[in-house]
């Protein structure tokens, strides 16, 4: 940061109105203390959160914005921007498909089609069981093997819809 | 004897870690000692998981090994570099690997990418020792005089940006790392990061003692966790032994060195997109200028390069400026790692001088589609480049020459289609992927590339189609110039090279007999 003051602190009266629960709302008070001197530290923050908790609730914005002195609107507009945060609890497992054109060139329309149909979910959401969460992803770096998906940070190459089937079974036998 | 499994993720997405698990158990279940190593990938990759045995100083490759083989290959002897139906030769012989220049990707594959000593065994850190008796301006010099250009995709001369940031004052600089690789088709970041961590940090050392700058970030994309523990544990390796720090090796200048982690935005890979969302903001492209060399991270001035620029800068302050000119063609200097990936046979990375015709390498390198069927479209440079029809295979691998045909090299991605694309389909995905991934800062790019979707559904669906054409290519000019970067500005590259080179697809009749044929 600069020699200049790098933040100007307004203090807030009220604490923000929160229905988070005890546990959530201390893992996003801890990971702001630990993380909120970083230059830039908004983003760690969010990574930290999303690690601990498996997504960033709503109720966490005005929390973080309050420790960070941001508006509300400033840490939501972060929050919305990027497509790796969600604000939706999701399942025991997140599945990452790859719709980019490395795979598309070698099956990837059918294997969403086949994916969507087996979970019975379409992208974004989570299966009834709680298992698993669907999400598209454009390009995971693995565009020799296509096509690619990542079941939380596993990643799995050549992935047809019979090893599809399998993976899935596998992770719900896990969870 | 020593059995090298790669770490690498993509090796891992076929199995490498259940490969290396069977292994280990067969061998003592047959009470055979082995030294297991964890290597980076060789970029062969339809032969991952593969494996390597080490015999009297010779590597002998075996791939693709599944767990089910791995008795088989006890029995045949491999630990002796016998004979198996897998058995690829000696690795360094295999045609792939033999006939590639691999200056940057030197140590990929041969080296254990956790162990610094590795790194130093083999040629690591001479660079930066060789740049410690340098002044910035001489460290400038080289870079430049070694024709670097950004391997990101832009091509921007490496030694200006440098240049530029040395010659503006200011108490702090920083260094970036463009880590968001998001090009589909693109890998070589991921697999310089996960099997030869250490270049690139020596890289961005180096950037820093040449520029002033005593902070460095590696921006790197969340969809590559792999890299990121292989990051993470060099850098702490590179802290413990003196090349990061406050006094690096003893030569009295200080480099620090962080991850920070994107958040799945493509737009991220554009310089000052990234430079915002380091600052912890929404990833939104800067107007310029003020240029990043100039005013950059946190108004400072940033050099910003991409990880395989960064990572080739080590071998040219050791081997000299000459000797990376001295491969390439024309004003593209040096070897560019290319990355083979799509309906492709052979897929994998071939590091290769500038210069080489993308036929060769399809076909030689590539063996042609994996499906068997004709190759019909290539795109080359990611989303944002254009698809080349079969007529223009024969262009050289060479920046100037892809500009010439409306088309560019990028960042090194290849991606092939056989005969059973539909074109149309990818004319309509690229604009799809425009507004997906649109920052939303300026009006061509936000709301262009949603009308260009539902025009090429217009055009597609036969409603008044030559009027729809029209306007779609209006709507092109307007993107090409009138967006802020290169997302905007180069969508109509894939869009118009669909409609140029293969426009019986957008034409209905034609559609219903699936696959076209070439």
């Amino acid at each position: 940061m600069s020699s200049k003051s790098p933040r100007r602190i307004i203090p807030i009266k009220p604490e923000p109105a929160s229905s988070l629960s005890a546990a959530d709302q201390s893992a996003v008070l801890e990971a702001c203390r630990r993380l909120k001197e970083l230059p830039g530290a908004l983003l760690p923050i969010l990574h930290a959160v999303q690690e601990a908790l498996g997504f960033v609730p709503k109720d966490s914005i005005p929390v973080i914005a309050k420790q960070l002195n941001l508006s509300v609107a400033d840490v939501h507009g972060v929050v919305s921007f990027y497509h790796y945060f969600r604000q939706e609890r999701p399942g025991r497992h997140v599945v990452h498909l790859c719709r980019a054109e490395a795979c598309q060139a070698l099956g990837a329309h059918a294997l969403e089609a086949h994916a969507k149909e087996y979970l019975k979910i379409d992208f974004h959401g989570t299966t009834a069981d709680g298992a698993i969460s669907l999400e598209p992803v454009y390009c995971l770096g693995n565009c020799a093997l296509g096509p690619s998906l990542m079941i939380d940070e596993d990643l799995k190459g050549r992935v047809t819809p019979q090893r599809f089937d399998a993976l899935m079974n596998q992770v719900r036998v896990r969870s | 004897m020593k059995i090298f499994v790669s770490c690498d993720a993509a090796a891992l997405s076929v199995g490498a870690n259940e490969t290396a698990a069977a292994i280990s158990a067969e061998a003592a279940r047959r009470g055979v000692i082995i030294e297991l190593e964890r290597n980076g990938s060789r970029g062969l990759l339809w032969l991952e998981p593969l494996v390597e045995v080490e015999v009297a100083g010779t590597r002998f490759a075996y791939g693709p090994v599944q767990p089910e083989n791995v008795g088989g290959l006890f029995e045949a002897g491999f630990t002796e570099g016998r004979q198996h139906p897998l058995s690829q030769g000696v690795t360094a012989e295999i045609p792939y690997l033999k006939r590639q220049q691999r200056l940057t990707f030197a140590r990929v594959g041969i080296t254990d990418p956790r162990k610094l000593s590795d790194y130093l065994e083999h040629d690591g850190y001479r660079g930066l020792k060789g740049a410690l008796n340098l002044t910035p301006a001489e460290i400038v010099a080289r870079v430049t005089a070694s024709g670097l250009r950004g391997r990101g995709g832009a091509a921007f001369p490496a030694g200006i940006k440098w240049k530029t940031v040395l010659g503006t004052e200011a108490a702090q600089k920083y260094v970036v790392c463009n880590a968001d690789e998001g090009d589909s088709g693109t890998f070589s970041d991921r697999m310089l990061m996960e099997g030869d961590p250490f270049v690139l940090i020596e890289g961005m050392t180096i950037a820093g003692l040449a520029t002033g700058a005593s902070r460095g970030y590696i921006y790197l994309r969340w969809e590559y966790p792999q890299a990121k523990v292989a990051l993470e544990a060099a850098i702490s390796a590179a802290y413990q032994a003196n090349y990061l720090g406050e006094n690096i090796l003893g030569g009295g200048k200080r480099f620090d060195l962080e991850v920070r982690m994107g958040a799945g935005a493509y737009i991220c890979g554009e310089e000052t997109s990234l430079l915002e969302s380091l600052e912890g903001k929404r990833g939104q492209v800067r107007f310029k200028p003020p240029l990043p060399a100039i005013e950059g991270l946190f108004g400072k001035p940033t050099v910003i390069n991409n990880v395989i620029t960064f990572a080739s800068v080590p071998i040219i302050l050791d081997r000299g400026a000459e000797f990376y000119q001295n491969f390439g063609m024309g004003r593209s200097r040096g070897t560019l790692p290319m990355q083979l990936a799509g309906n492709i046979k052979h897929g994998g990375l071939v590091e290769i001088a500038f210069g080489m015709t993308l036929r060769e390498l399809l076909y030689e390198y590539g063996g042609g589609s994996l499906s068997g069927r004709p190759l019909r479209a290539v795109q080359v440079g990611g989303p944002l480049g254009a698809y080349l029809p079969e007529s223009q295979f024969d262009t050289p691998l060479d920046y100037e020459a892809f500009t010439a045909i409306k088309g560019m090299l990028g960042h090194g991605g290849i991606v092939a289609f056989d005969d059973s694309v539909d074109m149309a389909a990818q004319a309509r995905y690229a604009m799809e992927f425009c507004a997906i991934e649109s920052c939303g800062k300026c009006t061509p790019c936000r709301i262009g590339s949603t009308r260009g979707v539902e025009v090429i559904d217009r055009l597609i669906a036969g409603e008044n189609p030559t009027k729809q054409e029209t306007i779609l290519r209006d709507l092109c000019e307007t993107l090409t110039y009138g967006s802020l970067c290169a997302l905007g500005g180069l969508t109509p590259y894939p869009v118009l090279s669909a409609l140029n080179h293969f426009a019986e697809d957008f034409v209905k009749p034609m559609r219903a007999n699936t696959p076209v044929p070439s």
